[in-house]
């Protein structure tokens, strides 16, 4: 007999996934293109949860899972997190940015998630709750490969948490398709950078879309260290990126392109956060 | 039990928790205004307002309604009114699919910002697809530009808002949208492969299974299971026997009882993959199987045009270019996926769903059922795009069978992935050749081949093999040509029509090679093209004199823009031109229209109209030439039809012929029923014709006399006076070397791309089409240019975006097809040589407006990089390694 349970606590829903483990349902619009008439199997619909919804400060910020695109991208939010908010305005049209969450970004783990490069540029961690409690992963360790992620089945994403020391600097977001709106990434890239005095002290660069899992790399950040914000662009080199990025041929493009893309556009990305 | 607010009413329903809402709105509440595309959130037409912001109804949990309010189309807000009249002043729906997602999304925008500016509109409705207008009506609707009062009534020339537009700002009723009392589910069981035996389990124990109303297979099949729109050619099953030649070939059919959830989960059948052709190379190579026991070499058909001597005048020829290029399957992409019902009236078969060829649906149902055409009634649905698609019978023989067996109601929706794959697609070309012109820049010859992949089945692949070689020199003046194209089946999905019919890639081919002889002649792009112009006597590559043509004409408007254009040197900048000539109507066959007009005795005017409009417009524009000719008032014409029981055969809506051939035979009927009348009182042909009540007045010179309708007897359709008119276009069969005269009228057109490359990442930006096209007349301005910037879209997605590949891009989001940032600026400049053959002097514009558009956009990336594309669509990472190899 399946069941659809959409409780207002999240105890009820930590409860009711130690019962049975169940298909976890946010905006739905991840899920919905994969199934029929209606969802099979035993539901748990997060959306009625007060506090799995919103953006609240406290050490740092915490955007609870079932925050949806929109609320993003029309939040007050500190420079650092530009680019996630120029993410939440290009995920899919306005009818997913407003019914889709950026919890179930993270738990689809596409490898063209729009949320995810800008999080790993803010160090972002996820908070999960299972029947042990509560338990904070850092991104970088959730994200397994192509839709796969550390998250047991018995658990549930309930915040994404952007640590203080991460609310700095000012970032920015590109991304690249083959139309205007409504379109997978064929590449894209993130950078939040912290200028000092005319120098850059901090950099943070991820990039999505060219590996099973959107990369940050460090070796490109570090060579950023240091420079002025003005020549900081043309130190991105592909060489930098080799090692991180594992890009593939697919109906969008070819592997080689998406390499070359992929330092552009991170060119672009820091060009556009320290301007 | 969930309750909430619909339209401002409060409703409860007793949907499953996680149902989708466009299933509680349309199958628990009945309100089918909101329209199912894909259900997976990547069209946007099932568009509405959840506690006021849009969202996909499609991907929303009928729970997630509890307590809130929901805003659909059929919505009676007074702003959604006042944006309804804007997109009908605007022209802003075509097939009316997609509107009221449309209208929705617009809605949450104008709630949030009263005047929102073109890019606030763009992000607002980025999440509706629209694969008819090419947005900017939209854009203009929605930022309301203040035209002045809506037109109602006006003959020719005057820009009518469409007579059927009402509906479609209202959630039209489409195919999907009818469900007949206790009708049966119809769900086909399809070839997951592209060639493949298959053998099935024990379909009488499945045809057992509780919900299961019955199973049907090809031996269930009456008639001649074999179907096609050209008879000689008909080919295809409409269920197939083993083996299924295609992926998404129909093998089987389920029939499902109401209230069923249709599951297929153990049809019982086991495939048998086999070794499939998948490209016109390996089903040409050496000993490669056949695909169909009657034709060699996997040939269907090669169509040819041979004059004068091209290799001997390439050889004299000053300068000679040559190259080839690629195009890909391209996807139709409609909004609508094929739906219709069928049910028994007495003895009469009726199938109402979307067509663009109700009496060839008719005809190829009736073969297949082994019934006489007079018992199939076909009645077109509103149609959501078809763009040459739906001109093949989809479904109809399908639920058909299913009616005609069972005595019951039936129904057949399609899914996205159904319609993507198991429907006719744009032939992938193969093309190569050379042209030549002399020191001066004039060509002096062309010689062509091109190879057209035509999938598994015959659909429309003579007729674009016979189409190319007589375009493919452009509008240009060609002393020597040698074309030859063919069609090659393989396990492919089957090649039909789409809007051009081959002529869009051949045009690829010879206007970029057009530049690049331009270049080493010295000449201006612009010029070079305007100097080899087709004129009036010059004769075509098949013999023919032309008559009215419009090339030239619309090449020199577009002078003034090319040298702004040229002048803004801008780095990355790119421009680019090219020129479309299209023969209007079946090439060297007959396609005659029969239109009816009748004046009741209650005095209403009657138009029989029998074109089926698919979004392009001919149920206004053929009432508007039959008012014009009548001499009444457009808002006195009651339309009927399309329904193969009630109006005359107006052919198909195709080959840009309604404007033309049925409008001819609107024409001719009004002018018989003008005659009638002016007998009957008299009078001479400049009187004057009003109609109030029941009586009809007919003044001349001052003198007034009257005919009350009632009181002349009905005639043999029952109308007090009442007239048809049949026109058939003048044109020769072709010779062997292709020679006659394959159409009796050509359209013409021109179009300028202004783009920028970005040289980093290989990405286009497009900035401005200028768009001139020779209309002879334009009945209704505003539906011209509405045809001019849909086309164009479907251009830029040709060019750019659009490539379909069996089981890889399936649906909407793998699919691209451009998107309301994808179009920019379109400047429309309606140019008029009247063609003594149209009506009022009137040609086709339908196919001829996406001709140009790909081809000026690879000039124009060219004249931007200098990079030669030969391959479509031109996606970055081809644009980036042309740039590459260009270096």
């Amino acid at each position: 007999m399946r069941d659809y349970a959409r409780p207002q606590t999240l105890d009820e829903a930590v409860g009711l996934m130690a019962q049975t483990p169940r298909r976890i349902l946010a905006g739905g619009t991840d899920l919905y293109p994969t199934v029929g008439r209606r969802i099979d199997g035993d539901i748990l619909d997060l959306t009625a949860i007060p506090a799995l919804c919103g953006i609240t400060q406290g050490d740092g910020l915490r955007i609870g899972a079932c925050t949806t695109w929109t609320m993003i991208a029309e939040a007050a939010l500190p420079p650092a997190l530009c680019a996630l908010q120029q993410a939440a305005r290009q995920v899919g049209g306005r009818q997913v940015q407003n019914m889709g969450t950026i919890g179930g970004n993270l738990c689809n783990a596409s490898p063209a998630a729009d949320g995810v490069p800008p999080l790993l540029a803010l160090d972002a961690v996820v908070e999960l709750a299972g029947p042990l409690g509560l338990r904070r992963v850092p991104l970088t360790q959730l994200l397994i490969g192509p839709r796969q992620t550390l998250r047991a089945s018995d658990e549930i994403l309930t915040a994404v948490i952007l640590p203080a020391s991460a609310l700095t600097g000012r970032s920015a977001f590109v991304k690249l398709g083959a139309r205007a709106y409504l379109v997978i990434s064929i590449a894209m890239a993130a950078a939040r950078i912290q200028v000092e005095n005319g120098r850059i002290t901090g950099a943070a660069l991820a990039v999505g879309a060219c590996s099973g899992v959107a990369q940050r790399l460090p070796v490109a950040e570090a060579a950023l260290i240091g420079a002025k914000p003005v020549d900081a662009p043309q130190l991105v080199t592909p060489h930098d990126l080799a090692g991180a990025l594992s890009p593939i041929d697919d109906i969008r493009a070819t592997a080689l392109y998406r390499r070359t893309a992929a330092a552009e556009l991170l060119r672009r990305a820091i060009a556009e956060a320290v301007a | 039990m969930i309750r909430f607010t619909l339209n401002g009413q409060p409703v409860t329903c007793d949907a499953d928790p996680t149902a989708r809402l466009t299933t509680v709105l349309r199958d628990h509440l009945g309100l089918m205004g909101t329209k199912v595309g894909c259900d997976a959130g990547d069209c946007g037409a099932c568009t509405v307002l959840l506690n006021g912001a849009q969202v996909c109804a499609c991907m929303v949990p009928a729970a997630r309604t509890a307590g809130g309010e929901v805003e659909t189309i059929e919505s009676q807000a007074l702003d959604l009114d006042r944006l309804r009249q804007a997109f009908l002043r605007h022209g802003a729906a075509q097939c009316g699919i997609c509107t009221p997602g449309m209208l929705m999304a617009g809605m949450d925008l104008l709630r949030r910002v009263p005047a929102p500016s073109e890019s606030q509109v763009q992000d607002a409705l980025g999440g509706v697809l629209c694969r008819c207008t090419g947005y900017r009506k939209i854009i203009a609707a929605i930022c309301d530009t203040g035209l002045p009062e809506p037109i109602f009534t006006g003959g020719i020339g005057t820009p009518v808002q469409r007579l059927d537009g009402e509906a479609k700002v209202r959630g039209d009723n489409f195919g999907a949208d009818h469900i007949p009392d206790g009708a049966l589910t119809v769900v086909a069981v399809r070839s997951p492969h592209a060639h493949a035996s298959f053998r099935f389990g024990d379909l009488a124990d499945y045809a057992q299974r509780p919900g299961v109303a019955g199973v049907f297979t090809a031996a269930d099949i009456p008639g001649r299971n074999a179907f096609g729109v050209i008879p000689a050619f008909a080919d295809q099953p409409a269920i197939a026997e083993t083996p299924a030649r295609f992926r998404g070939e129909c093998v089987a059919l389920v029939a499902f009882k109401a209230g069923t959830e249709p599951d297929l989960t153990d049809f019982p059948i086991d495939w048998q993959p086999l070794a499939a052709l998948s490209t016109p190379a390996e089903a040409e190579s050496l000993g490669a199987a056949q695909i169909h026991p009657d034709r060699p070499d996997n040939r269907l058909i090669e169509g040819r045009v041979v004059k004068g001597d091209a290799a001997q005048a390439l050889a004299n020829s000053a300068h000679v270019v040559s190259g080839a290029i690629q195009t890909g399957y391209v996807e139709h992409a409609y909004i609508e996926p094929e739906a219709g019902t069928a049910w028994m009236d007495a003895d009469t078969l009726t199938i109402r769903a979307c067509t663009q060829a109700p009496v060839m649906d008719r005809d190829d149902t009736a073969l297949i059922l082994g019934l006489p055409p007079e018992r199939v009634r076909i009645i077109p649905s509103a149609v959501g795009g078809g763009f040459g698609s739906k001109l093949d019978v989809s479904l109809q023989p399908l639920i058909g069978l299913v009616a005609l067996k069972t005595g019951l109601p039936c129904r057949m929706v399609y899914s996205r992935t159904e319609s993507m794959t198991s429907t006719t697609k744009r032939h992938p070309a193969e093309m190569q050749g050379q042209i030549g012109c002399d020191a001066d820049g004039r060509i002096t010859a062309l010689a062509f081949e091109g190879r057209f992949n035509t999938g598994a089945y015959a659909s429309w692949g003579p007729t674009v093999a016979n189409r190319v070689p007589v375009h493919v020199t452009g509008p240009y003046l060609t002393p020597n040509v040698t074309a030859r194209a063919r069609a090659i089946h393989t396990h492919g999905p089957v090649s039909g029509a789409f809007r051009g019919f081959g002529v869009p890639q051949a045009a690829l081919w010879q206007e970029t090679l057009f530049d690049q002889l331009a270049d080493k002649a010295g000449l201006d792009r612009l010029e070079f093209r305007i100097l080899n112009a087709i004129c009036d006597g010059d004769a075509t590559a098949t013999g023919q004199v032309l008559q009215a043509t419009g090339i030239k004409p619309c090449l020199t408007a577009l002078r003034p823009h090319w040298k702004r254009a040229l002048s803004e040197k801008v780095p990355g900048r790119g421009v680019g031109i090219a020129s479309c000539w299209y023969g209007c109507g079946n090439t060297s066959l007959p396609n005659p229209s029969t239109i009816r007009i009748g004046l009741s005795q209650k005095g209403r005017v009657v138009l029989h109209q029998g074109a089926t409009d698919i979004g392009q417009g001919s149920n206004t524009v053929i009432a508007q030439i039959a008012a014009q000719a009548l001499g009444l008032p457009l808002d006195q014409i009651t339309l009927i039809g399309p329904d193969t029981m009630l109006t005359p055969d107006a052919g198909k809506t195709s080959a840009s012929r309604q404007t033309f051939v049925s409008g001819r035979a609107a024409k001719a009927a009004a002018e018989a029923l003008r005659s009638q009348i002016l007998r009957l009182t008299n009078a001479g042909t400049s009187a004057s014709l009003s109609l109030e009540g029941a009586v009809l007045t007919i003044t001349e010179a001052g003198a007034r006399r009257q005919i009350p309708l009632a009181s002349l007897p009905p005639d043999t359709h029952g109308y007090a006076l009442s007239a048809d008119a049949t026109y058939d276009p003048p044109t020769s069969a072709l010779d062997a070397n292709g020679q006659g005269t394959p159409y009796a009228l050509y359209g013409y057109g021109a179009q300028m791309v202004e783009l920028e490359v970005d040289r980093a990442l290989g990405t286009v930006r497009l900035l401005k089409i200028t768009a001139a096209h020779d209309v002879g007349c334009a009945i209704n301005p505003q539906l011209a240019t509405g045809q001019i910037e849909g086309g164009i879209a479907q251009g830029i997605g040709l060019a750019l975006m659009e490539e379909y590949l069996p089981g890889r891009t399936e649906n909407l989001h793998d699919y691209l097809i451009p998107t309301i940032g994808d179009v920019p600026r379109i400047d429309s400049l309606l140019i008029e040589v009247p063609d003594p053959e149209g009506p009022f002097g009137a040609k086709g514009l339908g196919e001829h407006v996406l001709i140009p558009t790909a081809p000026a956009i690879l000039n124009a990336i060219r004249h931007a990089t200098g990079a030669t594309l030969t391959c479509v669509p031109a996606l970055p990472h081809r644009i980036l390694a042309a740039l590459e190899a260009n270096r």
